[in-house]
């Protein structure tokens, strides 16, 4: 009972960390339909510009977020506007889904080159840290990263219903041809768009940095995982990523915990095959024409 | 098939037939060997990625159950006799077999999806192949048995069965072309609802074609493993056999019979100089993932679809001024 205590509140810390990469992802696909593989490769760049901002400034790596964030964004909104926006509306939906895969394979090149395969990570002095509440560990840093997660989805939620720019995206999702004949600019959109999905992989990186060793490989581990949270969550749907990602942090830990490390690889994998058997379109995905 | 296009073929396999007749240098025998290995595995890609428009990103794992079936078949029995390639059929049936519940469930989905799914039975089959000791030996690897080849002329059957699968591929993608499975993949292609409304067996026809094209990519695999002569899990089951395949095939042109092979032509070759003078791993996917990107932006169809485009219309121009 303890192990299995203990296996929850650290999938609750780890699956709120889930759900910050896998809304940056679903908002990529809600406004440009666009599955991008290389979510997990920016979370991994994310981890180390932080590693190296924090090695050259000492600055502690969760303040760090407020100068990486903006730098991801922009490696983002480059991503859409140089590599994305060009491909001809004839081909489009086939190949930018490759091209997402190209930069996958480009950023995990560049940065073996810069920092090697050597499996690295983030130490600021507290990283193994924890509480112990009525016998239980809570690692302090996996803490302070659920509160961040939820803190950056919660600033994800309100650029996307209070801001002008968040109604532009938003419209633009529900029904791109309107949208546009209304005045929004589709390209300038989806440029902020994607930066904006790629900007949350600042903070995730950062934490994954801080509770895991990395190497340029790690975004294949990290990609599969999201693809399953939001597949299960329901392409497009935010909430619905948020609650998969809950749920899959919980249950690859009981996995864990009960049976061995390994197998919660396994875990993702099985969920993903009973979700297309069972309900192709996730917990809360409404039907994309095209996708499922 | 036209007159020129049989000509063509029979040049094609005329001069690789003869090829190792004409030379027993090394480098070149092993730069052909995995020239026509990339051939094969491109042109299997081809006929789910290129012709039903479904790009599959785990051929990988097909390829890697391959080289470890081998190996496991052939641990102890090349000394007792078995001539090394007479398993391979089996190979690739018994993956085919595998592979119709995975095309079933992943074939569920349209392209996006289905990328996901396969890219996911690629990292389940990578840390199957780390974790299962007794079979796979985990990251040390397994050893296949060396066959009782001449050592002057050692890369020439495994030349000649890389050719033979080449022929098959090329042959199971000439056919596609010509038949009405072909024709009910391409219109899977253009529109899928639009195919399953006029009757074409649409679930039939996608699972058929994948689990074609992975038997004949665990073949390739099958072989490869009995060339390298070891087996290690991060080689076997490695993310850039399936870029390769699908880098060469959309360089060459996909849908056509004769664009993965220009694609691996062009591609293999550079690849092993790069490697050689650049020696490091990483510079790879760096050339990799720039060659994908720039042939996705200025030749999004490939090269043989442009080129022949350009001709048509140099033609329709010419007929027009007659």
């Amino acid at each position: 009972m303890h192990l299995v205590v203990q296996a929850l509140i650290l999938g609750t810390l780890t699956g709120g960390v889930y759900a910050l990469m896998a809304s940056g992802q679903t908002l990529i696909f809600g406004i440009m339909k666009v599955i991008n593989l290389a979510q997990g490769a920016y979370v991994v760049l994310g981890a180390y510009l932080t590693m190296s901002l924090f090695q050259w400034t000492h600055i502690d790596p969760f303040l760090l977020i407020l100068l990486t964030t903006p730098i991801l964004f922009f490696v983002g909104a480059a991503t859409q506007w140089f590599l994305l926006r060009p491909l001809r509306p004839a081909d489009a939906t086939e190949l930018s889904l490759l091209v997402t895969f190209a930069v996958a394979l480009g950023l995990e090149g560049l940065m073996s080159v810069m920092y090697k395969t050597t499996l690295r990570s983030i130490q600021p002095g507290y990283e193994n840290h924890s509480w112990t509440i009525a016998g239980y560990q809570v690692n302090e840093v996996r803490f302070y990263a659920f509160l961040l997660s939820i803190a950056m989805l919660v600033i994800l939620y309100l650029i996307l219903q209070k801001t002008k720019f968040g109604r532009a995206i938003r419209a633009t999702v529900q029904n791109p041809m309107s949208a546009q004949l209304l005045g929004v600019n589709s390209n300038l959109v989806s440029a902020f768009g994607f930066g904006l999905g790629v900007a949350t992989s600042a903070a995730a990186g950062a934490v994954f940095g801080l509770i895991t060793p990395f190497n340029p490989g790690s975004h294949y581990d990290l990609i599969s995982r999201l693809l399953t949270v939001v597949i299960l969550g329901g392409l497009g749907s935010i909430g619905g990523s948020v609650i998969a990602a809950m749920v899959m942090g919980v249950g690859a830990a009981l996995v864990s915990a009960l049976s061995a490390p390994v197998w919660s690889d396994f875990t993702f994998f099985a969920v993903l095959i009973i979700v297309l058997l069972v309900r192709p379109r996730g917990m809360f995905g409404a039907k994309v024409r095209g996708a499922l | 098939m036209s007159r020129n296009g049989l000509l063509r073929g029979g040049l094609f396999f005329a001069s690789l037939i003869s090829f190792p007749f004409l030379t027993t240098s090394q480098w070149l025998t092993n730069m052909f060997i995995f020239t026509l290995m990339y051939v094969a595995l491109s042109s299997s890609w081809n006929l789910v990625g290129g012709y039903a428009g479904y790009p599959s990103l785990g051929h990988a794992a097909f390829f890697g159950f391959g080289a470890y079936f081998t190996a496991i078949v052939f641990q102890n029995s090349v000394g007792n006799g078995w001539p090394p390639f007479i398993f391979l059929p089996v190979v690739g049936i018994v993956a085919a077999l595998l592979s119709i519940p995975i095309g079933y469930v992943a074939m569920k989905t349209r392209a996006d999806v289905f990328a996901i799914v396969t890219i996911t039975v690629l990292f389940m089959a990578q840390s199957l192949a780390f974790n299962l000791h007794a079979v796979t030996g985990g990251a040390q690897g397994k050893g296949v048995a060396v066959p009782p080849f001449d050592s002057s002329t050692y890369g020439r059957p495994f030349y000649f069965a890389m050719l033979a699968l080449v022929a098959l591929a090329m042959g199971s993608s000439m056919y596609f072309r010509q038949s009405k499975i072909g024709l009910s993949l391409s219109a899977i292609r253009s529109d899928e609802d639009k195919a399953h409304g006029v009757g074409v067996q649409v679930t039939k026809v996608k699972v058929v074609a994948f689990a074609l094209s992975v038997g004949l990519t665990a073949m390739v695999g099958g072989i490869w493993a009995y060339y390298e002569g070891f087996v290690y899990p991060q080689f076997a089951v490695d993310p850039l056999i399936t870029i390769g395949m699908v880098l060469m095939t959309f360089l060459g042109g996909r849908a056509t019979l004769w664009g993965p092979v220009l694609g691996a032509f062009i591609l293999v070759p550079a690849q092993q100089y790069l490697s050689y003078q650049l020696g490091a791993n990483q510079f790879y996917l760096l050339a990799y993932a720039g060659i994908f990107l720039v042939t996705m932006l200025i030749l999004p169809r490939g090269i043989l679809p442009t080129i022949s485009d350009k001709l048509r219309l140099k033609k329709k121009q010419k007929e027009a001024l007659a």
